[in-house]
């Protein structure tokens, strides 16, 4: 109940076009009750009497009647679709608004198969029941109660006599809510699973082509398909057996009145007129109950999905503003980990005790084996994350008490994972700065050396890249990543193995430009190759989620065995270069 | 965004996936009607039955009225008690029969409509797996997925319950005209002259009916589209403090969905009532020609009454059918859109003479192949070139250069456009797709897992393979230490953003993938670029051990990978400019010598390191 409530507080909004729909329901219903008298009219005075003026008036005014009808039914289905899609267009951005502000931690469990579905199907099945779905359930209630008090005051006992199965129905109908709410649930949960199981075939499509994996695909996509089908039948058995049994119900209240009445009228107690009229009003109920019995079905499956809905927009961040969160100020870009600790929700301990100081345009980079948490430490800087213990510090403030938008405007990060979104190669640039000029594109473009194979593009700037453009390679998107990063300017830069996938040649065109940028800045680089790492200012050697060695390079390769291991390690594997390599380095 | 495996260079233009909207389609198209008409097919007998009991539903809706008032006229009024209740009892039997009917007519029909939505669902997914690469370029998966689920559902609306209710009152419409004319013929042509106009009206409804619809499917899909996206990118978003303008621009999608929506219902709020007008001004004919008849006295009064229960019983009907004929436009624009991609043929598929293959010797030749996925921009040009069995191959160059696009040939993810690839002799034209991929091993550039737990994905080429079999593979991969650091071990679940494991680990256990699929012959594209040194070193035996005696083909940036190679192709703008050894190309001098240096050069600069030698 609570959660239909909840669905309804949406209608308040749009209370106006909703009430003027109501209206139009109404006026309807009264056009209908008109009609039949003015056929009346017609035939009784107008043939019957043979008055052909009245015949004329009439049948106009039955035309009248009919446009005006029309009229009120089209007020009624524009109004309450008017409102309906309103509603869900405001709760899909709500929901779209709730997504955006969850913190990583939500999305790193959260399935996007699922928050999908629930964005799309079960928004539109609330959608149903606040435009037409309440509409007729309102219409059905209101011709209910009328009907029954028309019923009541033209004769009491046969009244009661209609009126005895009506607890029975309740009964039914509330029995068959509660049955089918569980599998109506299901039935959305399911589709769910088949959503996530379509996307990843969809995502992964290289990798089921690559293993010639589509017959199992086809079969795992088949069993959740049987599934669903199975729980629609389950509730199709219910539902197709529960509504005529209600309208049967609702039928056997009329041969008893039949029946009984009839019997009153042979011993007198009843005039035959008041029978037929008791009998045709009795009638009327039958309808209703009818439409009522198929919003009912409705009604539990926009239970089950406002249950889905809700669920997202009342998840709490745990990354959020705190109350009283300062603006924080153009930040010297001053980095402490003081203790810190972290765990991903039910994961275990990923950082333990990890403390370090950096100092306003310092380059450090991190290094270590993969899954060391490298990754872990800088997602704490713009607080993609809260630390489980200790505290991040940025020129000495706490990052929890700063808002997040005033902390991750002056942040600069290339993730691991470079996402493009599916438009230009301007846009995704000039992402974090739509309001960047052409020239400040360009200089970033270039700076992460992404300007030339721009240019080759048929487009250059304006050429498409994702889903419907062209594809780029790893090197190149990596590329466009650090150039979106670059264009907003941020005091502290974060690149978390960011050119991986990018040629070594390309690499140092990316590394010399970076050195000029960097000047000033505080950075943090994710490497893997020494290379890259060895004239940072402060290496921090990170293993499984401890710091265990920290410095600059000079010192780190006399007094860390593991910095060591791993510099040598790699030379020797780099290394394997014949005299010749050497002799050309000078030719 | 494309996942894994993504080649340099050009790609499809734009070949939009809404190439609707622009025409104003016919409001009928009977072709899609026929192969929607299709679906029902193999449920001939359950829809004869569903339209049988809504026969005698609806037989015996028009029945019970007129018992009951045989009942008042001929038993209540004249005190006979006896045929009151046996009028009673039988009205009771026609309501039970009618909740039968009613209740195996509901069943049958979704039964049916559950079946076809199953088979729609199934038959789309299994096309989306045979559909080719190029396709999945160009469509996003939150369009394709849009298809799936409202698509289908708007065509099972119309076969499942519009289908009947249209049988129903056509057969309504037709018996009750024919009731009408043998009453009174002038009178029931006059009265019927209205439905020509509504034919017409409806047939023009339909065509911006159509139109608003179609416009209406695609918002929607437009809108899973962004949302699938957006939800992917909701890391970028945020890290990138965006939230405000995404939502800007997604609070306008979402208003152009409702706006298409909103406008499509206002047209079919107008066509219902102007329906019911014209219905009515059939009622004022007859009131008005009957009216001066029966002044005439060439008609009775009792006609013109029973003509008017007629036309509502006649009406009634055809205003239901103009309601399906909105479902009807609704389920024409979705099935547009679903055969629309049921009918893409896909460009790479199995030959008539696809042979299946066996006895791999793992002898693979490039034979002057040029390739484009742009008509007209090559991306390689002329690549020719030979691997010996068990031999391994390196392709060096520089980001974009069509490396990767050469791997995706030799898997056949697209079809050369000139000269040919040949495995043993045989052109892979030739071969059965399935057994050329099981052939051959790729660890992509980017590590794709899917949701499930690490063993799913390490077995996924090979579902069959037991626990300790996925052990050894993982222990190959050198990935055996880490998994076990998991909470669950191998039964941890990749999650979804793929958090729980790092770039690094999630490129070991796909190489743990392929070792385990045990390939003839092995391609990897950076397969450990974002593996650190140590564990590369590591994997570096494995990989040895498993690439002795295949022939493989590898990508690499960091030249020590690829120095032991039996042939080094170095690949420039789409063309192999340099190959040979190691050595050779050092002696050659050329771009490879210059790489080599370079890269060799950023490593030398340390004093510290050339004294540690």
């Amino acid at each position: 109940m609570r959660l239909y409530w909840r669905v309804l507080k949406y209608m308040r909004e749009y209370w106006v076009p909703q009430a003027v729909a109501y209206l139009c329901m109404l006026a309807i219903n009264g056009v209908l009750i008109l009609s039949p008298q003015i056929t009346r009219r017609i035939i009784d005075v107008g043939i019957g009497k043979q008055q052909m003026d009245v015949l004329a008036w009439m049948s106009l005014a039955l035309v009248g009647l009919t446009v005006l009808r029309g009229a009120f039914r089209f007020g009624e289905g524009y109004l309450s679709e008017l409102v309906s899609q309103g509603i869900a267009y405001r709760m899909r951005n709500q929901l779209y608004w709730k997504l955006h502000s969850l913190s990583f931690s939500y999305h790193d469990r959260a399935q996007t198969g699922q928050l999908l579905s629930r964005a799309t199907s079960d928004v539109e099945r609330l959608r149903e029941l606040t435009g037409r779905g309440l509409l007729r359930l309102v219409d059905s209630i209101v011709l209910l109660i009328s009907t029954t008090v028309v019923l009541l005051r033209m004769q009491p006992t046969l009244a009661v006599l209609s009126l005895a199965v009506m607890p029975l129905v309740a009964i039914i109908m509330r029995r068959y809510m509660a049955q089918q709410q569980p599998a109506f649930r299901e039935r959305q949960n399911l589709m769910a699973v088949m959503t996530t199981r379509l996307e990843q075939n969809l995502l992964g499509v290289s990798v089921v082509r690559g293993f010639a994996q589509e017959p199992q695909e086809i079969a795992r996509f088949a069993a959740v398909n049987d599934d669903i089908y199975d729980i629609s039948m389950v509730t199709a058995r219910r539902s197709s057996f529960t509504m005529p049994f209600i309208v049967l119900l609702a039928s056997i209240g009329t041969v008893l009145i039949l029946w009984i009445g009839g019997r009153m009228v042979i011993a007198g107690q009843l005039t035959l007129g008041a029978l037929v009229a008791f009998n045709s009003y009795v009638l009327q109920l039958v309808n209703p109950m009818r439409r009522l019995g198929f919003i009912v079905t409705r009604l539990v499956e926009a239970h089950a999905s406002a249950e889905r809905v809700f669920e997202i927009l009342d998840a709490e961040s745990e990354v959020k503003n705190k109350p009283g969160a300062i603006e924080l100020g153009p930040i010297r870009g001053e980095v402490t980990f003081e203790h810190v600790s972290f765990q991903y929700v039910g994961g275990s301990k990923v950082l333990d005790d990890v403390s370090f100081h950096v100092e306003p345009g310092q380059v450090v980079a991190l290094l270590g084996p993969t899954g060391a948490g490298k990754s872990t430490i800088t997602n704490l800087i713009p607080r993609f994350y809260d630390v489980t213990e200790g505290r991040v510090l940025i020129d000495g403030i706490d990052v929890r008490d700063v808002t997040l938008e005033s902390l991750r405007r002056q942040i600069g990060i290339v993730l691991q994972e470079t996402q493009l979104f599916g438009s230009t190669v301007r846009e995704n640039i000039t992402f974090g700065r739509p309001d960047a000029t052409e020239e400040e594109m360009i200089a970033a473009a270039k700076a992460a050396a992404a300007h030339d194979f721009i240019m080759r593009f048929p487009k250059g700037y304006d050429t498409e890249v994702g889903e419907r453009g062209i594809t780029l390679s790893g090197g190149q998107r990596q590329r466009i990543a650090i150039a979106r990063a670059l264009l907003l300017n941020p005091r502290i830069l974060i690149l978390d193995d960011a050119t991986s996938s990018v040629d070594t040649e390309t690499e140092q065109q990316i590394q010399k430009a970076l050195e000029a940028l960097m000047e000033g800045r505080t950075s943090f680089i994710i490497a893997q190759r020494v290379s890259t790492v060895r004239n940072a200012d402060l290496i921090l050697v990170v293993d499984r989620g401890r710091i265990v060695a920290q410095g600059r390079h000079e010192d780190l390769i006399r007094e860390s065995g593991v910095y060591a291991d791993i510099y040598y390690r790699q030379l020797r594997q780099e290394d394997r270069v014949p005299q010749m390599a050497l002799a050309g380095r000078d030719g | 965004m494309s996942i894994s495996f993504a080649p340099g260079g050009f790609h499809p233009p734009h070949i939009h996936a809404d190439r609707y909207g622009e025409i104003e389609g016919k409001p009928f198209d009977v072709h899609i009607t026929r192969r929607l008409l299709g679906y029902l097919r193999p449920y001939r007998r359950e829809m004869a039955l569903a339209v049988l009991f809504m026969l005698v539903s609806s037989g015996l809706t028009l029945l019970t009225p007129y018992l009951i008032k045989k009942t008042i006229d001929e038993h209540i009024a004249v005190g006979n008690a006896q045929g009151l209740r046996t009028m009673a009892l039988a009205i009771l039997g026609c309501f039970v029969l009618d909740f039968f009917a009613q209740w195996r007519q509901r069943y049958t029909l979704n039964k049916v409509g559950n079946n076809i939505l199953r088979t729609m669902r199934d038959q789309l997914f299994r096309h989306y797996q045979v559909l080719s690469m190029s396709f999945f370029d160009q469509r996003g998966t939150g369009t394709l997925i849009s298809r799936m689920l409202s698509d289908v559902g708007v065509i099972n609306e119309l076969l499942s319950q519009g289908i009947v209710t249209m049988a129903g009152d056509i057969v309504m419409v037709v018996s009750v005209s024919i009731v009408m004319i043998a009453i009174n013929a002038p009178l029931a042509l006059l009265s019927l002259s209205v439905l020509p106009v509504m034919a017409l009206s409806a047939y023009l409804f339909g065509k911006k009916a159509r139109a608003a619809f179609r416009r209406t499917r695609e918002k929607v899909s437009i809108l899973t589209g962004r949302l699938a996206e957006d939800i992917n990118a909701m890391r970028v978003i945020e890290a990138f403090a965006q939230e405000d303008r995404m939502s800007r621009e997604f609070d306008q999608i979402n208003r152009d969905n409702r706006d298409a929506n909103v406008s499509a219902v206002a047209l079919s709020s107008f066509f219902t009532p102007a329906m019911e007008v014209l219905s009515v001004i059939a009622t004022c004919i007859i009131l008005w020609v009957g009216g001066r008849a029966v002044a005439g006295g060439t008609l009775t009064l009792g006609v013109i009454v029973a003509f008017l229960t007629y036309t509502s019983r006649l009406f009634q009907p055809v205003l239901d059918l103009s309601m399906v004929f909105t479902t009807w436009q609704a389920a024409m624009a979705g099935g547009e859109r679903i055969f629309e991609i049921l009918d893409l043929v896909p460009d790479v598929k199995d030959a008539p003479s696809a042979k299946p293959l066996t006895d791999v010797r793992g002898h693979i030749v490039f034979d002057h192949v040029d390739f484009e996925y742009v008509p007209g921009v090559p991306v390689l040009q002329d690549v020719s070139f030979e691997i010996k069995p068990g031999e391994t191959v390196a392709l060096v160059g520089a980001t974009g250069a069509g490396k990767t696009t050469i791997a995706l040939l030799l898997v056949r993810f697209y079809d050369v456009t000139g000269g040919r690839i040949l495995i043993d002799g045989h052109d892979i034209r030739e071969i059965k797709v399935a057994d050329l991929r099981r052939l051959l091993g790729v660890v992509p550039q980017e590590p794709f897992l899917f949701q499930g737990t690490i063993a799913y994905n390490i077995a996924f080429g090979r579902p069959e393979a037991t626990r300790e079999e996925i052990i050894a593979a993982a222990k190959a991969a050198n990935a055996h230490d880490f998994i076990m650091r998991l909470p669950n071990g191998y039964d941890t679940e990749v999650l979804e953003s793929s958090t729980n494991l790092s770039l690094g680990q999630r490129q070991l256990i796909c190489l743990a993938r392929v070792i385990l699929a045990q390939p003839q012959i092995l391609i990897l594209d950076e397969a450990t670029s974002s593996v650190d040194l140590r564990t590369e070193g590591l994997i570096q035996d494995a990989l040895e051990k498993l690439m002795a005696g295949r022939t493989s083909l590898v990508i690499a940036h960091r030249l020590a990978t690829v120095q032991r190679a039996g042939q080094i192709l170095v690949v420039d703008e789409g063309r192999i400019i340099e190959r040979g050894t190691h050595a050779e190309l050092l002696a050659l001098n050329g771009v490879y010598a210059q790489l080599y240096r370079t890269q060799f050069l950023t490593l030398e600069e340390a004093p510290v390191a050339v004294g540690a030698k």
